[in-house]
């Protein structure tokens, strides 16, 4: 579905900080694939979904979406099939809007004409969306985005992308800046949505434990390169030792911070 | 006095609704507004000494604005230039442009002529007296453009256009390209402003290349002061209608200064400096009532 040739990201190319975040990558997300995405800081996994969002351009090599060469092709017209969630939960919805006009604006891609959408039977249609959340948000519809935890915001925007059905779903650290108990339900109900609606999906995550329990795919990156790419009965088998020692095995330098990780 | 003040006052005031939906909606502080209001004010003066209709020379005022806006946005968008500098660009060719409407005058009365004022005044006179006439116009005017604006704003485009001012990221997402809610933002903005400026100049009885200067900081304070009156609101009702008070306010107390400031010794000359000072004063107060705030919601929160 999404194929990435041969592709490289070099900032500031010819001056002194040249730094090569993404180094000959080969890629293909097959459609209905669940990718979890691991390696340590700086490692070029949020570069990986810039180039993919279109957010940056690649310096050499082509991406390719469903057949069509979409290298070129900006950021927001991409957004209309692909879906992004960062791990900053105040990028997904806008602070000084309620819940109901947030979901106005989020609920269907594409440019927004001189109509009022936002009708009664639209708002009924909200309500009974939000009851996925069982986060009791449906009684908060009139409410200011503000008010509302950062977990609740990461859930909302979780809904929002989903029922816009994008070809493919981006996860970057998306419950990272959550505290322990919302990570945990909003990862769920990522996994549940994933399911659900059978979306393709890639989830950076620094917890290895999540990366081999979630879906059916792991890549493993380093230093700009996928280094170990995983699925089937051999990803199911993964342990967090074992992860660890194929990278030792691949790379002779350490897992940076591989007890950090361990002890998560 | 006190009409007096009402009039000036909702007059700006469709200015300060221009520049509330650049600085507060879009997040786009923009300057262009110093030679809109001008260019505004020279386009009507130009349409009625042709012997245009009056409405249609506010028309061509209110598109001359847009265009201005637009121009703004392009330079902005398509150069990459701040957008402060990109306000400024405009503004500076827009004096020369606004001297050539005005036939390479710099000032041009239009005492003589038909205005869209005179000719309300001439009908409505014997019907209201004369003193309310022009207040009573202002008001329907300027409250049927505030009621238009905040419709507006409750359309998917004008929310859409809200957000993006909030959190452009959501908007990219979206599939939408804030370059076009900009020009859009932008353009309506200043097309306001150049309404304002149409009237101002027929309530004055002239149009002036100097009539927009320092005009976005009387806009920036207008603004200020009717936020300052109502706790935080996302209404676009309550935000509009602050913009309005806001301006008469502004006005109120430039009036004062206008004509009280003798007292204190103060000159007509001193004003650029009170309205500076005002801007000021207003940013320390809100920023401790913000504090104050901050601290009773981490209070209740406990
Ligand atoms: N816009 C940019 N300009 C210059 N360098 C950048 C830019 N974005 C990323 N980099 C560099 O590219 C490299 C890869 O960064 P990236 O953000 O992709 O890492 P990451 O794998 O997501 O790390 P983390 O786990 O810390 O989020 C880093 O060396 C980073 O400093
Ligand atoms: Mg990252």
């Amino acid at each position: 579905m999404i194929v990435i040739k041969n592709v490289s990201v070099t900032f500031n190319q010819g001056t002194v900080n040249e730094n090569q975040a993404l180094r000959d990558i080969n890629l293909n997300v097959r459609e209905g694939d669940f990718i979890t995405i691991i390696g340590s800081n700086g490692a070029g996994k949020s570069t990986l979904f810039n180039l993919i969002a279109g957010t940056i351009p690649p310096t050499t090599g082509t991406i390719h979406a469903g057949g069509r060469n979409i290298t070129r092709e900006p950021e927001y017209k991409r957004a209309r099939y692909i879906g992004r969630i960062f791990q900053n939960p105040l990028l997904g919805t806008a602070s000084n809007m309620s819940l109901e006009d947030n979901m106005m604006i989020t609920y269907r891609k594409g440019f927004k004409w001189l109509k009022r959408s936002l009708t009664s039977k639209m708002k009924e249609y909200f309500r009974t969306e939000l009851l996925q959340l069982k986060m009791g948000l449906e009684h908060r519809m009139k409410e200011n985005l503000l008010m509302f935890s950062g977990g609740q915001r990461q859930a909302l925007t979780l809904l929002m992308m989903v029922l816009s059905k994008p070809a493919l779903i981006m996860l970057d650290e998306h419950t990272a800046a959550l505290d322990p108990k919302n990570a945990e339900i909003v990862l769920e109900l990522t996994d549940k949505f994933i399911r659900e609606y059978k979306l393709t999906s890639m989830m950076i995550t620094h917890n290895m434990n999540h990366a081999i329990e979630y879906g059916n795919r792991l890549l493993m990156m380093d230093r700009g390169e996928i280094i170990f790419d995983v699925s089937g009965d051999e990803k199911k088998e993964l342990t967090v030792e074992k992860l660890i020692e194929k990278f030792h095995e691949l790379r002779h330098h350490g897992f940076e911070n591989d007890r950090a990780l361990l002890a998560e | 006095m006190i009409e007096g003040i009402l009039v000036e006052g909702l007059i700006y005031g469709i200015m300060v609704l221009g520049v509330f939906i650049t600085f507060r909606v879009l997040d786009f502080p923009d300057l262009t507004v110093d030679g809109s209001f001008p260019l505004g004010a020279a386009l009507m003066v130009q349409g009625l000494l042709l012997g245009m209709n009056g409405w249609l020379a506010l028309l061509i005022a209110f598109i001359g604005g847009v265009l201005a806006g637009v121009v703004t946005a392009l330079i902005h968008n398509h150069l990459k230039v701040p957008n402060l500098l990109a306000g400024i660009l405009t503004m500076t060719m827009l004096y020369s442009i606004n001297i050539r409407i005005l036939g390479n005058r710099a000032n041009v009365p239009v005492l003589d002529q038909d205005t869209l004022l005179s000719d309300v005044s001439n009908r409505l006179s014997g019907i209201i007296p004369d003193d309310y006439i022009l207040l009573l116009f202002f008001v329907v005017v300027s409250i049927t453009i505030k009621l238009l604006i905040d419709l507006f704003f409750r359309t998917d485009l004008g929310m859409t256009i809200g957000a993006m001012g909030n959190n452009e990221q959501m908007v990219i997402s979206q599939g939408i390209n804030p370059k076009t809610l900009k020009t859009i933002g932008l353009g309506l903005s200043n097309g306001l402003v150049a309404v304002s400026g149409a009237f101002a100049a027929q309530y004055l009885g002239f149009a002036d290349v100097g009539l927009g200067q320092g005009i976005i900081i009387s806009g920036l304070a207008s603004v200020m002061i009717g936020e300052f009156l109502i706790m935080k609101s996302n209404r676009i009702g309550v935000l509009t209608f602050c913009a309005l008070a806001g301006s008469v306010l502004f006005h109120a107390v430039m009036y004062l200064g206008r004509y009280y400031g003798y007292i204190i010794k103060m000159t007509p000359s001193d004003l650029n400096l009170i309205k500076g000072l005002l801007i000021i004063i207003l940013l320390i107060l809100t920023q401790s009532r913000k504090l104050k705030m901050a601290a009773f919601r981490v209070r209740v929160q406990k």
